[in-house]
């Protein structure tokens, strides 16, 4: 299809697309490669934003929006506030042939990649000739969630239930013996102990 | 229900009529219902300021501004150009780039919200079938523009600010998607227009308030926090935490941060209208009006009036609300921090499921009262 047969919305979608998928090439790889980890926890953000992104431009409004509450606003807010409470800048002792871990992972990396392709490439993929759904997505997601997939969502929500309880008996600490803290250090001021002063005696005015 | 106007179809209309395609002209008219919310969001901010200068004003038994146009009413304007002329000042060693993109990420998600606010049939910048839910959903975005703001400051009270800030908000969430969630089964469906229309039939008493009582105090509770309203101002709670994520941002970043709290106050109180008390319907209903009177409600001119009435009576209880926070801030005092996350989670989050419980129970047994 060359520019000239565009028409306006098709280009829009197109631009829209093209941006997208760079911005989350980008953000994906900065959440690789950069060596803050607090930069990469707020790419990351960027790279799901703009997978729902590109939800929207597949008719898929409800997906995109679910997309961005449970990815950016629970997942990526969960690790934000993971790395923040336990952000101690450590200064790593530099190690000898770093390279070759760096080189090893870097092969395995691209014959991840080489592999995945070769898949995505090899596969004849079916495109559904179904319309898609649009805002009719939530009815059919509901039906689809209490028909066929009954099990893998309530296997989903067993899951999240066993998550559920196990943060509870972490945060409840009455099976984690605490270890004993010295209650006087705590609790003494490090100044210099002073002499106490009448209140409204004369001879200290 | 009548169709109402369609300025959409009319705008489209008069273009194609001068010879303009289909396309160009609905690509002009695209722009102009998102640039004229946008301009109603700013500008309800100034009325928000006021209100609230005048209202806690006349709380504490002072007069207020007074000087700064007919009645103060400028002296939101004085307070934007003064933030506009403040020295911009980045800390030192504070993270330049989190430091600006920060603000942006809180109050952005809060003006794309406008997107599903409707104030009529078809004054709506779109009618999307996930509507509320994308309200809920961008306004999860918004914990994680406090997290950079406050990390990125390079202070500890910052920090600290920020991240009671996003779990605030985080937690209050919950129940508020489940209010909501008791209303969007009620109208079986998630567009607001939906909502309203499903409310509208009886007019006063049909609204979601008399079906709903809980959810609403619920949803109000955590929209109130989810806006960092007093009492639950904890972020920005000046004996602790100076002012929290807030604390070293100047001039119109600071402002960033002040814009986006009263836009999201607005929006929350638009939704609550939108939600709870019947969004743009007349307490009797337009058509019995009409009925009464004798004229036709397809009628030009009724249809005009009934579109202005329900632009007045969407803002009305908004502003309504709006009023109700500011009464609240002067009478209850802050609460704790886990006071605050006592309520979420200990009081509001097991009510707020017992209430999707009973309301799924009563659409099942009363299928004709509680929209089957």
């Amino acid at each position: 299809m060359t520019l000239a047969t565009l028409n306006l919305a098709e280009g829009v979608q197109l631009v829209s697309f093209g941006l997208l998928g760079l911005i989350m090439l980008v953000g994906a790889l900065g959440v690789v490669l950069l060596s803050n980890i607090v930069y990469s926890a707020f790419l990351l953000g960027l790279v799901f934003i703009s997978i729902s992104g590109l939800y929207i431009l597949l008719n898929a409004g409800f997906v995109a929006a679910a997309q961005v509450l449970v990815y950016v606003g629970a997942v990526n807010v969960l690790i934000l506030f993971g790395i923040m409470l336990v952000n101690k800048q450590e200064d790593f002792a530099t190690v000898k042939n770093a390279w070759v871990g760096k080189a090893a992972t870097g092969a395995v990396c691209a014959g991840l990649f080489g592999l995945l392709s070769t898949m995505v490439l090899s596969h004849p993929w079916t495109i559904s000739t179904v319309p898609a759904a649009g805002d009719r997505a939530i009815e059919v997601i509901g039906q689809h969630f209490f028909s066929d997939y009954l099990l893998p969502f309530e296997l989903a929500s067993v899951l999240l239930l066993i998550a559920l309880v196990g943060a509870i008996i972490l945060a409840r600490r009455e099976y984690l013996p605490d270890t004993a803290i010295p209650t006087e250090e705590a609790l003494t001021l490090p100044e210099k102990p002073r002499e106490l002063v009448a209140a409204g005696s004369r001879d200290s005015l | 229900m009548t169709p109402g106007i369609d300025l959409q179809g009319t705008f489209v209309r008069a273009l194609t009529d001068l010879g303009l395609p289909a396309g160009a002209a609905k690509t002009v008219w695209i722009p102009l219902p998102m640039v004229l919310m946008l301009i109603v969001a700013t500008v309800s901010i100034f009325i928000c300021v006021w209100l609230e200068r005048k209202i806690s004003a006349a709380a504490q038994q002072r007069i207020g501004p007074e000087y700064v146009g007919p009645l103060g009413a400028l002296q939101a304007v004085a307070d934007g150009v003064k933030l506009i002329f403040k020295a911009d000042i980045t800390p030192a060693k504070a993270d330049p780039w989190l430091f600006i993109i920060g603000p942006a990420i809180v109050v952005i998600p809060v003006f794309l919200s406008f997107l599903i606010v409707p104030f009529g049939q078809n004054l709506v910048i779109t009618d999307l079938g996930i509507g509320i839910f994308l309200w809920i959903a961008l306004s999860s975005i918004t914990p994680i523009g406090l997290l950079m703001a406050g990390y990125s400051s390079n202070n500890k009270y910052s920090l600290l600010g920020g991240l009671r800030a996003a779990a605030q908000s985080i937690s209050y969430e919950i129940p508020l998607a489940l209010a909501v969630l008791a209303v969007v089964m009620m109208s079986n469906g998630l567009s607001t227009i939906d909502i309203v229309n499903q409310q509208s039939q009886y007019g006063i008493l049909g609204w979601n308030i008399w079906r709903q009582p809980v959810g609403f105090v619920i949803f109000w509770i955590s929209a109130l926090a989810e806006c960092e309203r007093l009492p639950f101002d904890l972020p920005e709670a000046e004996e602790e935490l100076v002012a929290g994520y807030q604390t070293e941002y100047t001039g119109m970043k600071f402002g960033l941060f002040y814009v986006g709290s009263y836009v999201n106050l607005m929006l929350s109180a638009l939704i609550v209208s939108v939600l709870y008390l019947g969004g743009w319907s007349f307490p009797v209903p337009v058509e019995s009006i009409t009925a009464l009177l004798g004229i036709s409600e397809t009628a030009p001119v009724v249809q005009i009036v009934a579109a202005s009435l329900g632009i007045v009576m969407t803002m009305l209880k908004a502003y309504l609300l709006v009023f109700l926070t500011i009464l609240l801030r002067w009478t209850v005092p802050r609460v704790r921090i886990d006071q605050l996350l006592d309520l979420g989670w200990k009081f509001l989050l097991p009510i707020a499921l017992v209430n999707l419980l009973v309301t799924a129970g009563l659409k099942l047994t009363l299928p004709g009262f509680f929209g089957g």
